[in-house]
């Protein structure tokens, strides 16, 4: 039987790279576009991009909340602005910029989270972002996502250089594979992408837990016949609710996997939208529990509490039993 | 415009505030009458700014950071021809855009603010595209005393002195009132203008009554070449009617008919 997890090609690199590898490519031919950071342009992988483009890249220093402010102002006079920032800070510390200066402004700042989630591992957890989700969903006319693999990232930034439009992105440092060659399963903001198909379970999973649910789906398939879709569910908000309700229709159960705390993210947005148009198949909500989050790298806290192939295996076993 | 033409505006001005917040029940009219002078002979007299000229991206741009004293805002917004006049009868009412701070959706509204310490960063990075862009536009901003503690100011004061954004004028509105008390004694910022010229910007301090005085110190900008511009602006909370001036109650005081038929007759009506 084919192997459904995407061969990993070689070169598959961290989303951070690609993100900022296609900055590059977009500001090569536009001089709007700009990218401010906050003593951040190492760990954005920004730094090819400042000697390259020094007249496009705003350096801030660590002052989260004036990076988005200036953001603001420099997309209010029509720069494409990407203000990038470590996920934890940027959505904690500068929250207020955002709802007011970004979304409730109108002014289209592509803000990037990068090192999202738990991808700083073991420095803990002021430096986790495990609440990004729940408070930007929170905030009227603002996109949120975080794409899985390099092709997601690519997309999602060219796409949202054009948008003209308030959004949040997230990435983590870990090399991305592909989910799939099909050239035809493209990417836009609102729209998940079913990476494979079943009729038994539905993964619906976001960002860096799209492989482990992908790993998890193969093992079921091939350990105990049990037949998975698998959805990249890139964008959190606007919720794909018609994708929601058509995988509702067709499956036997739905489990959600993020990188994120279980109260506030995908999973609930998903619960939510379900619970109010019929769903009453068993469901699941796999993510950061509401505790003193364990130490350990990205792997560790990821394997700790079941994102990965075997914790998502036994998840799916338990609710289909 | 004259001197004699601005000090005709500020009175209608000050009518005005006053009209509309009675209107409304509501209003910031203290801090509105302590910044109107300002706000008058920046519209009227030194920004490049009008109904005509708002989508141009040369236009000289104002942020105002105090947002709460929206009502100056709108009165002076509504003078220049930005919306009717009577759209102001719908001050706070359900579903007006004309509600207690400033939005876009008011027309010549640059920004949506109310909460504090905000309009400096994004008025330090209009600026900064301004200068990205060759651009001879220049940026307003203007802040109340009351919220300088706010950190995102200080901030932004050194992004702006970082990047020499002599295309920028913050005005402090400061009438040394705040909700609390005297500003100096809820967390006392003075001396402000050492703070700021520590930081790398020219500062100037004026009476913020003065129309002429503030004309000449607008048309002074940049007070240096390369170093953002700060105008210390001393004002009185409450200026034109005397009952109000310097006293707290009125930071948010809606005036009684009696109070506001007194009011308009300090002001000559």
């Amino acid at each position: 039987m084919a192997s459904i997890v995407a061969e990993s090609i070689s070169g598959a690199r961290p989303n951070l790279e690609v993100f900022s590898a296609t900055l590059q490519q977009l500001a090569a031919t536009d001089r709007d576009i700009v990218v401010v950071t906050s003593d951040s342009r190492g760990s954005g992988k920004l730094v090819p991009f400042g000697k390259r483009f020094p007249q496009q890249i705003v350096e801030i220093g660590i002052a989260e909340q004036n990076l988005v402010g200036v953001s603001a102002g420099l997309a209010s006079a029509g720069k494409k602005t990407f203000a990038v920032s470590p996920a934890c800070f940027l959505t904690a510390r500068a929250l207020e910029q955002i709802k007011n200066d970004v979304a409730y402004s109108d002014n289209p700042v592509r803000l990037i989270g990068i090192s999202a989630g738990v991808s700083y591992g073991a420095l803990g957890s002021t430096h986790h972002s495990l609440h990004d989700f729940a408070a930007l969903r929170a905030i009227n006319n603002l996109i949120v996502a975080a794409p899985a693999d390099n092709f997601e990232t690519e997309q999602a930034i060219k796409q949202a250089a054009a948008a003209n439009h308030p959004i949040y992105l997230r990435f983590g440092k870990k090399n991305m594979p592909l989910l799939t060659t099909d050239p035809d399963n493209d990417f836009q903001f609102g729209k998940g992408r079913v990476i494979v198909k079943g009729r038994d379970l539905t993964f619906i999973a976001t960002g860096e837990t799209v492989h482990p649910a992908l790993d998890a789906a193969q093992q079921l398939r091939e350990t105990h016949g049990i037949e998975s879709t698998v959805i990249s569910m890139h964008t959190i908000k606007p919720l794909d609710t018609d994708l929601l309700q058509t995988t509702a229709g067709n499956t036997g159960a739905i489990i959600t996997v993020e990188e994120h705390s279980v109260f506030g993210g995908l999973g609930e947005a998903c619960a939510s939208y379900l619970l109010q148009n019929g769903y009453t198949k068993p469901f699941r909500i796999v993510g950061i529990p509401d505790e003193y989050t364990v130490t350990g790298s990205q792997t560790e806290i990821f394997r700790h509490y079941g994102i990965s192939k075997d914790g998502l295996t036994a998840t799916a076993l338990k609710l289909l039993r | 415009m004259t001197e004699k033409e601005l000090a005709q505006k500020s009175n209608r001005y000050r009518q005005n505030i006053l009209k509309y917040i009675v209107k409304a029940n509501a209003g910031h009219t203290g801090g509105s009458l302590s910044c109107i002078d300002i706000l008058n002979v920046l519209y009227n007299d030194i920004m490049n700014v009008g109904p005509a000229n708002f989508k141009s991206p040369d236009r000289d741009r104002y942020i105002q950071s105090k947002g709460h004293c929206v009502e100056a805002l709108f009165v002076v917004l509504a003078d220049k021809g930005f919306f009717p006049e009577s759209d102001l009868d719908t001050l706070c009412r359900y579903r007006s855009h004309y509600i207690g701070h400033p939005t876009k959706k008011v027309n010549g509204v640059e920004q949506n603010t109310g909460a504090l310490g905000h309009g400096l960063p994004i008025a330090v990075g209009t600026a900064l595209a301004g200068k990205m862009d060759q651009k001879d536009f220049r940026v307003f901003t203007l802040m109340g005393d009351g919220e300088l503690p706010e950190g995102s100011n200080w901030e932004a004061a050194l992004t702006a002195a970082h990047y020499k954004l002599d295309n920028l004028c913050a005005v402090i509105d400061k009438n040394s009132l705040q909700i609390t008390g005297p500003t100096a004694e809820v967390c006392n910022t003075d001396p402000v203008d050492q703070k700021f010229e520590s930081f790398g910007w020219a500062v100037a301090h004026i009476d913020g009554h003065d129309l002429n005085a503030l004309k000449t110190a607008f048309a002074g900008l940049p007070f240096q070449k390369g170093k953002p511009s700060l105008i210390i602006a001393h004002t009185v909370k409450g200026k034109g009617i005397s009952f109000m001036e310097n006293v707290l109650s009125w930071h948010h005081g809606v005036p009684d008919k009696e109070q506001y038929e007194l009011a308009l007759k300090e002001l000559g009506v």
